[in-house]
């Protein structure tokens, strides 16, 4: 059960720096999202926003709304821990806990959330991986660490790790820049098969692989370095690649910057 | 380190890109420069440096056989069993002495020590990085470290005329629960007891483990913390799953650290411990020792057989910390291949 | 927000658990005090300590209970983890301020020009008056010879390690190292009383500068090698494909750059090494006169004056007052070596990027 994100005027800062604002979008379920723009735009920032990871850095403090199915994420009595199970994230390098078995890996979420047999760990742990298309590589070293799979596996395992505790939303950091091409190619299939159960926003450097994945494309851009990150404009990936209505995001795309 | 490729001039092979033999007179003279340890500079430098090591090494050698060798002319006339007699009478003819009460006095109290130290200190450390507000956690690991520099003799000072006067109420407290353990026995004698000592060390091996805990967990790479947040763990979750893990045999050689400190530690013992050459069942009566306090406190008086004795005695407490670091090492180094496997 | 419950349908609101406001802390903190206070007035317990003990089991129990019945068990699994965090914290805080002001304040009594000028000499441990003159002059002495033979030794050990070290004997002396940082003073103190043994020598300040020496080696070796690691590869590299000899890149190159941390890591084992008592006690064995010869007879040192002043002066408040005055003296000489020594370390650290 996917859901709906409604964002506005949504501005974040870091101590006295403001690093984006203004922002509204809404981003549709069973969707997939992505976010292009500039280094230091603030796509990744504003992707902390939307489960609330962003307060976790020093002096990061945001304002505006975000609701989740008309829910305010930032509403008074709204514990950031039930966020951050709502909506899931997968980071921009492969992070599987070093001290823990791939098969705990996936299971470390459920676990928090106590009371699970172990025949319901091992189904969900089983769906989970195949969910990540990662299931046929590791079925055979489950109690091995995490650490010793590749990049890309590890990247999946960590997606099977978001997707373990059924999150309504799935939050992706440019989840293929520290990998290979082949385990790009694999991450990307794997977020076409995934969208059909959750909203997946992504933030990415590359636009092909934006143009790959996403319907939905939201180009990011800052006046200047120093000025806060500003949404450009947000539109139907297909519109935004051939026909983007704002000028900035035409260089952009056309490669005149950035 | 890949920069002392041409470290030992002796043995050094020929640069792999000419073909030519060494002894080639055209080529002599480059030949040389290359390769650095024939020049005077370099043989001496690296004598010296070599030298210096060496050196290290034949200390460490000279301490276990001195050591060993006074230990040897003081147990060859020892009448009495040198590990299990509880008394130390050097000046009888002939003399009796065993280290069995020191060797208990020191396990008990570091045990102690250790029992109350090591969770305190992983809790502050936890509090200075994850707990504390931003603005104090600075400071106070400052303070830390500055109190992990103070002198033992400071902290006896202390311990015997602040610390001890402040125990009757606990000990009391202790006395009328637990009395009956025989273990919290007390006869309202003055607190200069085994637990006494063992919370005196507790109170200083502290800033060291806090130390070196909260180092390892400052390293604890933020994107596991934030794997365990984006999760929905709570802060003590985190902790559970990404810190705790990571940091856990760091904070096991800190402990050993501390736990070598506690063996060894002289000043602080002697100025607290109402010492007698006896075990005793109660950790609040005064009595009992341990090596280095003993060794202190019979020094002055003690003729050169006496000495050799002390030495006997310093030697397995030299052993006993050997140990203690190698086990510490052990551990150091599983983790060192552990986390170079996750690089 | 009565609108957005209504229209999530499965589960009302997973965002917000029910959860206690922010104040709660203080006021079950409160609370507990209170509690604690009664408790302790009503069964007649006179140690404040107890008072607190008591006040914070309360704490952490009220935690608990409270937290687990309002937000559930795993945010009061949260709750007591932090509240246990922060009573370790005080608690621990308790002893080492005492320490601190204790020293302080009992330290300053005596603690003027006249005690740091004269010794000991003429005065008996248990009257008034008399300074620490002559233990300056002992702690300098035998703490500055100890450094003259310790730093230069550790030092290049360390760059041999870090520049040369390979094979069997440079994992043997960074084992030995290890092994070495772990010896207890007093064994130190012992090694050197052996060879003193041997020779039939009397007591005297060099003996304690060799056993502080020791001990000071393997602290040096530790932390110049982390700083010499700490210089990158390319300034070496750099240096010798200029043709320099390898000798002169260290000694140009490789040690100034990290200079600084050297300084810092030789200062802290200064400070390390200057308050040990036992070595001292065993081989130098303290002296009430002046003796400004290190390699000849029985010297004072601070540490050591300061037990002698506890231990030998059968409870007299003048010896005490002389003996805190001397540890805020000592104090206050290993806080300066340490803060010159984190200054420094500030001020010269290398820039590697990072």
């Amino acid at each position: 059960m996917s859901k709906r994100i409604d964002v506005s005027g949504l501005t974040a800062y870091y101590g006295t720096h403001k690093a984006i604002e203004d922002i509204s979008m809404t981003v549709e379920p069973r969707t997939v999202t992505a976010f292009i723009g500039p280094s230091g735009c603030g796509k990744s920032t504003f992707l902390r926003t939307l489960n609330r990871m962003h307060e976790v850095t020093s002096g990061g403090r945001v304002e505006g709304k975000v609701l989740l199915d008309d829910e305010d994420l930032y509403g008074a009595g709204v514990d950031p821990v039930a966020v951050r199970r709502e909506i899931g994230m997968v980071f921009q390098r492969p992070n599987p806990f070093p001290t823990m078995s791939i098969f705990d890996n996936v299971a470390a979420g459920l676990r928090l959330n106590g009371n699970y047999k172990k025949s319901q760990l091992s189904d969900i742990v089983e769906k989970s991986l195949k969910g990540a298309n990662l299931w046929n590589e590791v079925k055979d070293r489950l109690n091995k660490p995490g650490s010793g799979l590749s990049g890309g596996q590890q990247q999946r395992l960590c997606i099977a790790r978001a997707i373990a505790v059924e999150p309504k939303v799935l939050l992706m950091d440019e989840p293929c820049s520290a990998l290979d091409p082949i385990s790009t190619l694999a991450i990307e299939d794997l977020i076409g098969e995934l969208k059909e159960r959750f909203t997946i926003v992504i933030v990415t450097h590359n636009m092909q692989q934006a143009a790959r994945v996403s319907d939905r494309t939201a180009f990011f851009n800052l006046a200047a370095v120093g000025q806060p990150g500003k949404l450009i404009e947000i539109d139907d990936t297909e519109r935004i690649f051939s026909n983007p209505s704002v000028q900035a995001t035409e260089d952009y795309i056309s490669g005149r910057f950035g | 380190m890949d920069i002392s490729t041409q470290k030992t001039g002796a043995d050094g092979a020929p640069p792999p890109h000419d073909g030519v033999p060494p002894t080639t007179s055209a080529n002599g003279p480059q030949k040389r420069a290359a390769r650095g340890t024939t020049r005077p500079g370099d043989r001496i430098f690296l004598a010296l440096s070599r030298g210096s090591g060496i050196l290290l090494l034949v200390i460490m050698a000279a301490i276990a056989v001195f050591l060993a060798y006074r230990a040897y002319l003081a147990i060859s006339k020892d009448e009495a069993n040198f590990l299990t007699t509880f008394e130390w009478n050097t000046g009888l003819v002939p003399p009796k002495f065993g280290i069995a009460v020191l060797a208990f006095g020191t396990v008990v109290s570091s045990i102690i020590a250790m029992a109350i130290a090591v969770p305190i200190a992983v809790a502050i450390a936890l509090f200075i990085t994850h707990y504390a507000p931003r603005r104090l956690s600075g400071p106070i690991a400052y303070v830390v470290d500055l109190l992990a520099a103070v002198p033992s003799i400071v902290y006896g000072l202390w311990g015997a005329l602040v610390l001890v006067p402040h125990m009757d109420g606990l000990f009391g407290w202790l006395n009328d629960y637990f009395g009956w353990t025989g273990i919290f026995s007390w006869d309202e004698g003055a607190p200069r007891s085994m637990l006494t000592v063992g919370i005196l060390l507790a109170i200083m091996i502290l800033p060291i483990i806090t130390n070196v805990s909260r180092e390892v967990f400052r390293q604890v790479p933020q994107m596991h913390e934030e794997a365990a947040l984006a999760l929905g763990a709570t802060r003590w979750e985190v902790i559970r799953m990404a810190v705790i893990p990571f940091g856990r045999s760091g904070v096991i050689s800190a402990s050993m650290l501390g736990l070598g400190r506690a063996l060894g530690e002289t000043m602080a013992v002697a100025t607290v411990l109402s010492p007698d050459f006896d075990i005793h069942a109660s950790l609040l009566n005064p009595g009992g020792g341990t090596f280095a306090q003993n060794i202190a406190s019979k020094f002055n008086e003690a003729t050169e057989y006496g000495r050799d004795a002390l030495i006997a005695s310093g030697l397995v407490l030299f052993v006993i910390t050997l140990l203690v670091n190698g086990a510490a090492r052990m551990i150091i180094a599983r983790r060192k291949e552990y986390s170079g496997a996750n690089a | 927000m009565s609108h957005a419950t209504a229209v999530a349908d499965k589960r009302p609101s997973t965002l917000r658990g029910a959860s206690l406001p922010s104040w709660s802390p203080y006021a079950i903190a409160a609370g507990s005090v209170v509690v604690a206070v009664g408790i302790g007035l009503a069964a007649g317990l006179d140690s404040k300590v107890q008072w607190g003990l008591i006040a914070g089991l309360l704490f952490v129990a009220g935690t608990y209970g409270i937290a687990a019945k309002v937000e559930g068990r795993r945010q009061a699994k949260d709750r007591i983890a932090t509240s246990l965090v922060w009573v370790a914290f005080i608690l621990a805080v308790v002893p080492l301020v005492s320490l601190l002001w204790t020293t302080i304040a009992r330290g300053v009594k005596v603690l003027d020009i006249y005690f740091l000028t004269h010794s000991m000499g003429v005065v008996a441990d248990s009257e008034p008056g008399g300074g620490i003159y002559h233990a300056i002059i002992g702690t300098l002495e035998q703490v500055g010879l100890a450094t003259l033979i310790g730093a230069p030794i550790g030092i290049l050990t360390a760059i041999y390690l870090v520049e040369y070290g390979r094979g069997g004997l440079a994992k043997a002396v960074t084992f030995f190292v290890d092994v070495m940082t772990g010896i207890p003073s007093i064994v130190a103190g012992l090694f050197i009383l052996s060879l003193m043994l041997m020779f039939d020598m009397q007591p005297f300040g060099f003996a304690g500068s060799l056993a502080l020496a020791i001990l000071m080696m393997p602290v040096v070796v530790r932390s110049t090698e982390e700083m010499l690691k700490l210089v990158p590869n390319e300034l070496r590299e750099a240096s010798l494909a200029l043709g320099v000899p390898k000798w002169r890149t260290i000694l140009k190159v490789v040690v100034p750059t990290s200079i600084g941390g050297i300084i810092t890591g030789v200062m802290l084992a200064i400070a390390r090494i200057a308050g040990e008592t036992a070595p001292v006690l065993l081989l130098v064995f303290g002296n009430p006169f002046i003796n400004n010869n290190p390699f000849e007879g029985a010297q004072a040192s601070l540490p050591l004056y300061i037990y002698q002043q506890y231990s030998q002066s059968a409870g007299s408040t003048a010896a005490y007052d002389r003996a805190w005055a001397a540890s805020l003296t000592l104090i206050a000489f290993v806080m300066i070596l340490n803060l010159v020594a984190r200054a420094i370390a500030r001020w010269k650290a290398p820039k590697t990027g990072r």
